[in-house]
């Protein structure tokens, strides 16, 4: 089909206009916003013991949520590529459930099931906290972010066949020696992928977070929360034009790194 | 590999996405329905959740719309066509992806609130709403339909051409029936996204009852005043309405798949 110079150019300028005003106008205006103080400002902005503390809280929750996925991620990968079993299909629309799940929905289901009066209510009664509590807003992102790491395994354990693991075992090797040996170089880098996938998603969850934390500046806010609440509660726009921006650098990070992965699988790939 | 996949991890398997994911939804489930079949429709029916579903559907009607229409065509810009930079724009895409949603919320409030610099103030408007969900639900039909078109065979379309097709004909005939299922498919994506959207909506929707108050922002008001039925209850009805649009999808989806097989 040879389109006339001048479809193709009006085809690209709406195309480059609607990407203009929604993504790069808006974001343009509050980076202008965030450092129009000068950069002292927004740094004395995401340094305040609220941010820091914001900022911790948020790390500590993707250091407990990433091994809990890797672990058990690569083992519902390795069930789903692998294994032979009734209900494989069921097990696999379940994975991708998350993805269809509103994130206040999220928040409302785990009160049903953890909170008090829920299904596993009396664990709250023994005085271990978990709606509003630390562990509420883990299994909150672990929800979320449950399908990343099975879904960029799965296809890379389909895609190398298990030609590798049997010779390995036919000679003797354990079953954690294959896996160990063989598989887990194999799966690294789609593993790699999902582990960022998963850190960008903990990184910025809000609603189902939103649901169950107590949201106490310097003790239960994420920087997600933070930034709703400096600017809902406090009507401290810059602070929260601040903490934005500090998120918008963090997720800035993650798609470089994904970028760069994707670069790497694709020669990998190429070089086989 | 047998030894590894044993019963027992499978069953390891089942207990980790239960525990996380199908007990949660089981339990949501259950209390929509603590008063029985009449309890949750009634709180579907009540008026302020008859109107909030009425509006999330719209909206997220609307957003898809307009997907579908621009997804396609910028996919068509990013792949047909040649400009400087067309790399850090493909890389763009991807933005609304990696950026919490809450920062797109405080990023549409920072233009179009209340001291807008272009002197657009749409903050506590629908539109605001259509523009926050179009802004999440950007890369869905894109990243669908691209791939799609990079592998579309051009010596069929130059084959049309030669024999005196014009162009309204090719695009008609041979290059939307191609790309229809990828559309279609991106389009379900961006629909069962928009209506469950709640961060990008937070700070720009204002949460008026009857106006602009979607289906999300209903749940936790319902929630904060105690009404866990009501809750539960239009959150099963989101849930329900993506878990069918979902069935569908993939039901058509194996079909065309099995289709194509054939021929």
């Amino acid at each position: 089909m040879n389109l006339s110079k001048k479809t193709v150019l009006s085809l690209r300028s709406v195309a480059l206009l609607y990407l203009l005003v929604l993504l790069v106008l808006p974001i343009g205006v509050i980076l202008y916003r965030s450092f129009e103080r000068g950069f002292g400002e927004f740094w004395a902005w995401i340094t305040t013991p609220a941010a820091i503390s914001a900022l911790q809280l948020s790390l500590l929750i993707v250091a407990i949520v990433v091994p809990l996925n890797v672990i058990f991620g690569v083992l519902v990968a390795l069930a789903l590529a692998r294994g032979k079993f009734r209900g494989k299909a069921a097990l696999q629309a379940a994975v991708d459930l998350p993805f269809a799940v509103s994130p206040v929905v999220v928040g409302v289901a785990l009160i049903m099931l953890w909170g008090v009066g829920g299904w596993f209510g009396g664990i709250e009664s023994l005085g271990f906290r978990i709606i509003f509590g630390l562990p509420g807003m883990v299994l909150a992102t672990t929800f979320v972010t449950l399908p990343f790491v099975v879904r960029e395994v799965e296809p890379v354990l389909h895609e190398i066949g298990q030609d590798q693991e049997q010779a390995a075992a036919t000679l003797g090797a354990s079953a954690w020696q294959t896996f160990w040996r063989i598989t887990l170089p194999a799966i690294r880098w789609g593993l790699t992928y999902g582990v960022v996938l998963t850190i960008a998603r903990a990184l910025g969850e809000y609603g189902a977070v939103l649901m169950v934390s107590s949201n106490f500046p310097g003790i239960s806010q994420t920087l997600t929360l933070l930034v709703s609440s400096r600017n809902h509660d406090d009507y401290n726009t810059f602070g929260a034009y601040a903490a934005a921006t500090l998120l918008m650098l963090l997720a800035l990070v993650a798609l470089v790194v994904m970028s760069l992965l994707e670069a790497t699988r694709r020669r990998n790939r190429d070089d086989d | 590999m047998r030894r590894l996949i044993n019963p027992l991890r499978i069953g390891v398997a089942w207990l980790w996405i239960s525990l996380i994911v199908l007990l949660p939804i089981a339990a949501i489930t259950t209390k929509a329905f603590d008063h029985g079949w009449s309890g949750f429709w009634d709180a579907l029916t009540a008026k302020n959740a008859v109107s909030t579903l009425v509006i999330t559907v719209w909206v997220s009607l609307l957003v898809t719309v307009i997907n579908v229409v621009m997804g396609t065509i910028i996919a068509w810009v990013l792949v047909r066509d040649d400009f400087p930079g067309k790399g850090v724009v493909n890389a763009l895409i991807d933005l609304p992806f990696a950026l919490p949603t809450i920062v797109a919320s405080i990023v549409l409030l920072s233009l179009y609130g209340p001291d807008s610099p272009v002197g657009l103030t749409l903050n506590a408007t629908q539109p605001a709403i259509v523009i926050a969900l179009a802004f999440v639900t950007l890369p869905f039909v894109v990243r669908q339909v691209q791939p799609v078109l990079i592998e579309l065979d051009r010596e069929v379309e130059e084959a049309a051409a030669s024999l005196g097709a014009p162009n309204r004909v090719i695009v008609a005939k041979i290059i939307i029936p191609t790309l229809l299922p990828a559309i279609l498919s991106g389009a379900g994506l961006a629909f069962t996204r928009a209506i469950g959207e709640f961060g990008s909506v937070v700070l720009v929707g204002g949460n008026i009852p009857g106006e602009t108050q979607v289906a999300s922002q209903y749940i936790q008001q319902q929630l904060e005043v105690d009404n866990q039925v009501a809750a539960s209850a239009v959150s099963v009805a989101l849930l329900a309405i993506a878990f069918v649009l979902l069935g569908v999808m993939r039901f058509v989806g194996s079909r065309s798949a099995k289709r194509e097989e054939n021929e």
